[in-house]
């Protein structure tokens, strides 16, 4: 047992698993935003209020249907999925034509209702989840006490992470994808329904980022709030890993979970800060962020 | 002769000044603000169920004295201090407010107290947590009811450590609210032989609690006490169920709980938690019989009142009783004054007093959360662990550095 | 904003045109005499908004830069304001000055990092930015975290005249506002600001012919920056605090909101656009619930079907400038 600047080597083992664990979590909720800009070239405010979507539909279905986490997983994205495809083929269609950032204020707009609305219904406190009997409990790893739970955080957030990339970078579909973005009217000319392809990715980057609230309704608190509180988090990361490169948001929201585990460690009042210092420093260097381009 | 006429007329000036008075007091009316969080993080705390609260206590004056008319307004601060402050000053200056209740946030009461003072006015502080207001920053137009960080460090820190939990680890929200609940609980624990074994401050609204919990688990400290309040408790009382934290044998202290976030939690999770509280709406008959009422005049269904509502409900009930007895509404510091002379009674609280320097005086409850399946119906969340009496339950009179208190 | 399909306020036209100088007129008048019918705290909060959102307009409708971290310069200008004056003494108007310096230093080192990119990069990189700052305020024991500086006395005006009346406030705030405004609107109609227009309309054109884009970028932010730190730190003194609302993150959203609903890039929008969101908030307070509803419904309405605001589509329909 020896000790790195003051604190003991199994402390700081654990708490740089942990880390990495957040730091999984925050890549899938970036990918979801990495994704639509992307793409489509919109910054999705209404991200972090899809996400809390996710984690109230999860409750609601448990309440009114029973089903429970493992069901929760695939109905709420497809739910929360199809708000988000209505949301684009009524609103955001109408705003291509102009300059992006009136996508950013109407998402912007959108997340205050749905938060509102939430809140007004529910209350602010938050709702009781519990988290599945399968995944309780946990390991002692000799260095800390890991809960199951947040192996399979890991595991998922990697597993989905991964498989997003490939199918954007690496499949037919994605290359399509990517050219629709480039050349709408060129890619339309081979037969290609773009605007469906459009509006089917904002609602695959919406179901991920409602993936992602079902994720958190166990260990998290379900309230209205906890999407704004965690977008802006989220925004930094993206904007680090470069605002359109997928990968990028992946290795970024790894990097930043494992920054924010060592300042929770060393200096925990300015673990909040920590991620937007490293933004400061990264712009002035590479104003593209680490994967950017141009 | 002119000596005759001069009594004379003095005598019909006065009559018709007293008369005047007399009708004035006949059918007066008093304009009552209920300044809450209706829209964010509190609104389960103080909220409409603060109005609703003060909608009975009226009702239940107006049984006993019908000549009092009584008005009530309400708003919204938003959790900000200048939003309060203005809809203070606005409800003050131009719409003959004679008295403010509830705010649940120490910064705004803060700030709502010196405007009181200023326009000599009266606020009955429910809400907020922090006992500066009846500490340094007092003043005569201020009464500070339902509870406050003294009573809670005191009655979670003192039980804990009597019953064991002797060495401590703090969790703490990084800021003022924060800071001074963790004084003052160390102070407890220290004075009753028990030790602080180190802390961690986490900034406000974490989500993640992680790695603190990590921190807090490795010193191995009997009891982790959570200086923290709404969202941030929560997350740490949910994540510590995750990392076995109770059930590797340590004790979780919430510092700061109201049955709102008990009901956010679950009871599955938040079995076994110690909490203080001044009231809780299923400890007797009249509790719940007022609960009904509660839910009748507005109190949000499927939530139960906590025990600010029930502050709001015994400090307009009082207000309203001192300005029958001094018959009149306008003067703050007097009203304040007379119901400090006057002792209190409501089927709330039962009976209490308000002491010079501002602070209500009432017993003080240890609760522990039930397991799941000693819970028989919704919102049947808690145990009394014990009764820490009224003589006890607050800060000495004084400790608190309160310049209307004369030593 | 470049690339929009409709023009967002005319392009070089003449300073001075008959409409606007009517407009001017009447606004004059008509806040002149507001306090014998309005409650003057209402009318300053609103005109302490309305020189944030004519800040915030100088950068939006006329370099086409949308910054989402504005509240950055509000906030921390209200809390040096309201420190100077209550931790150091200064007179109110040193205390205004200094403080809205202070604003303007903060608007260079933001700028400088900012200005490098455009578009939703720039916008994103300043909320970012504006996020740390929150964050540095939250955890500076001068501002006292989420309590914030409270029982700031006004003191008196040049050590003379004491502010304490509300009447002698509200014309204090006026004069400051009507000067500021006119500023602003010197900068809009000078050369410099055709350079910003013509920057927002084709930033390479500009480059090709010789001027140094960035320079004119920075400057405006800075101007920008300056004005809104103006704004925050009247605001000090009107209500006697500053607390954490003023550096969050929503507090930029508002000042969007404020000149999206009166209009981005009309000279008198974000003025109408201020007062009507104020006056909202002020009606709506009883329904306390529904109030982020409800502007988060105007936004999206706004931005869907009413992107020339209030002001825009008068003059638009008028066919005059305003």
């Amino acid at each position: 047992m020896f000790e790195i600047f003051g604190i003991p080597s199994q402390a700081l083992f654990g708490q740089l698993l942990i880390g990495l664990i957040n730091g999984s979590f925050y890549a899938l909720l970036s990918l979801g935003l990495a994704v639509i800009f992307g793409m489509l070239n919109i910054i999705n405010f209404a991200h972090g209020a899809q996400y809390m979507m996710g984690a109230f539909v999860a409750y609601l279905v448990l309440q009114y249907t029973g089903i429970g986490y493992w069901g929760a997983l695939i109905v709420a994205p497809i739910i929360v999925g199809i708000t988000g495809i209505i949301i684009e083929r009524t609103m955001l269609k109408q705003l291509y034509k102009l300059d992006h950032l009136y996508g950013l204020l109407l998402t912007f707009g959108l997340a205050l209702v749905i938060e509102g609305v939430f809140r007004n219904y529910f209350g602010a406190s938050g709702l009781p989840y519990q988290m599945p009997p399968s995944l309780a409990g946990g390991h002692n790893l000799g260095f800390m006490f890991l809960p199951n739970y947040r192996g399979w955080v890991v595991g998922a957030s990697l597993a989905v992470c991964l498989a997003t990339w490939f199918v954007i970078e690496k499949t037919r579909l994605g290359a399509y994808l990517r050219a629709a973005t480039e050349n709408p009217t060129l890619v339309r000319s081979f037969g290609i329904n773009v605007p469906r392809m459009i509006t089917l990715t904002y609602g695959f980057g919406v179901a991920l980022a409602a993936f992602a609230g079902v994720m958190a309704a166990p260990i998290y608190n379900v309230s209205p709030q906890m999407g704004s509180d965690i977008i802006i988090v989220v925004f930094a990361v993206v904007v680090i890993g470069g605002m359109g490169s997928i990968m990028g948001a992946i290795v970024t929201g790894f990097g930043l979970g494992v920054a924010e585990g060592l300042t929770k460690v060393f200096f925990p009042e300015a673990s909040s800060t920590v991620i937007f210092v490293i933004m400061a420093i990264v712009l002035l260097i590479r104003p593209a962020g680490l994967f950017g381009r141009g | 002769m002119k000596k005759v006429i001069g009594a004379v007329a003095a005598a019909a000036v006065a009559l018709g000044l007293g008369a005047a008075a007399y009708a004035q007091s006949g059918t007066q009316t008093v304009k009552i603000g209920v300044l809450s969080d209706m829209s964010s993080l509190y609104q389960d705390i103080g909220g409409p169920g603060s109005v609703a609260a003060a909608k009975l206590a009226v009702e239940d004056f107006n049984k006993i004295n019908p000549n009092l008319k009584v008005e009530i307004v309400s708003g919204d601060h938003q959790n900000k201090p200048d939003v309060g402050s203005s809809i203070a000053t606005k409800w003050f200056d131009a719409d003959g407010v004679d008295m403010i209740v509830d705010i649940p946030n120490s910064g705004v009461a803060l700030a709502v107290s010196q405007v009181a003072a200023n326009k000599n006015k009266v606020f009955l502080a429910n809400g907020p947590a922090s006992s500066d207001l009846t500490g340094a920053k007092c003043n005569p137009n201020t009464i500070h009811w339902a509870y406050d960080t003294w009573m809670l460090a005191n009655g979670t820190g003192k039980a804990m450590v009597k019953t064991g939990g002797d060495t401590w680890f703090f969790l703490t929200a990084d800021y003022a609210f924060g800071h001074a609940l963790e004084r003052d609980t160390a102070a407890v624990v220290e004075k009753n032989g028990g030790k602080v074994l180190g802390k961690v401050r986490h900034p406000l609204n974490t989500s993640d609690f992680s790695s603190f919990l990590l921190q807090a688990q490795s010193s191995k400290a009997k009891v982790i006490g959570l200086a923290n309040a709404g969202g941030d408790t929560i997350n740490s009382i949910k994540q510590a169920a995750e990392f076995g934290i109770v059930k590797g044998g340590q004790s979780l202290a919430g510092l700061l709980v109201f049955s709102s976030d008990v009901n956010a939690l679950g009871l599955e999770t938040a079995q076994g938690l110690v909490l203080t509280a001044t009231w809780y709406w299923d400890m007797n008959d009249a509790n719940r019989e007022w609960t009904k009422r509660w839910h009748a005049a507005g109190g949000p269904s499927g939530k139960v009142p906590t025990m600010i509502h029930a502050g709001v409900y015994s400090s307009v009930l009082h207000y309203l009783k001192a300005v029958a007895a001094t018959k009149q509404s306008k003067d703050g510091a007097a009203v304040v004054a007379e119901m400090k002379k006057m002792p209190t009674d409501d089927i709330l609280f039962g009976k209490g007093t308000v002491r010079e320097d501002g602070r209500k005086i009432h017993p003080a409850y240890l609760f522990e959360v039930k397991k799941p399946s000693e819970s028989k119906k919704p919102g049947d969340f808690y145990k009394l662990r014990a009764t820490i009496p009224a003589d006890e339950a607050f800060r000495p009179l004084k400790e608190g550095g309160c310049p209307l208190v004369k030593s | 904003m470049a690339n929009a399909t409709e023009t967002i306020g005319a392009s070089a036209s003449p300073a001075n045109s008959k409409s606007e100088m009517i407009a001017l007129a009447v606004m004059t008048v008509v806040l002149v005499i507001a306090p014998a019918v309005v409650y003057p705290l209402f009318l300053m909060k609103a005109l302490c908004f309305a020189l944030f959102a004519c800040a915030f307009n100088l950068l939006i409708g006329y370099v086409g830069l949308l910054s989402f971290g504005h509240a950055l310069f509000f906030g921390w200008a209200s809390y040096f304001s309201a420190h100077l004056l209550k931790e150091v003494g200064l007179t109110p108007e040193l205390a205004i000055i200094v403080a809205t310096l202070g604003a303007g230093a903060l608007g260079v080192v933001t700028g400088l990092l900012a200005i490098r990119r455009q578009g939703i990069y720039f916008a994103m990189i300043t909320l970012a930015l504006a996020q740390m700052m929150f964050f540095f305020a939250l955890q500076a024991p001068f501002t006292h975290g989420e309590d914030g500086i409270q029982g700031v006395q006004r003191g008196k005006l040049f050590g003379l005249i004491p502010l304490g009346n509300e009447i002698t406030m509200y014309f204090f705030v006026l004069v400051v506002f009507l000067a500021a405004f006119l500023l602003i609107y010197r900068i809009i109609y000078s050369p410099f600001g055709e350079v910003l227009k013509a920057i927002r309309e084709n930033e390479p054109r500009a480059i090709s012919l010789g001027y140094k884009t960035e320079r004119y970028k920075l400057l405006a932010f800075v101007l920008s920056a300056t004005l809104a730190g103006l704004a925050g730190a009247l605001k000090a003194v009107v209500f006697q605090l500053a607390s954490l609302t003023d550096v969050h993150w929503t507090m930029s959203g508002e000042v969007v909101l404020m000149t999206l609903v009166g209009g981005l890039g009309t000279v008198f929008g974000p003025v109408v656009g201020a007062f009507v969101i104020v006056a909202m908030q002020s009606y709506l307070a009883g329904f306390g619930q529904w109030v982020t509803v409800i502007q988060g419904a105007i936004f999206v309405i706004c931005v869907l079907l009413f992107r020339r605001g209030i002001v825009g589509e008068i003059a638009n329909y008028l066919r005059i400038r305003l």
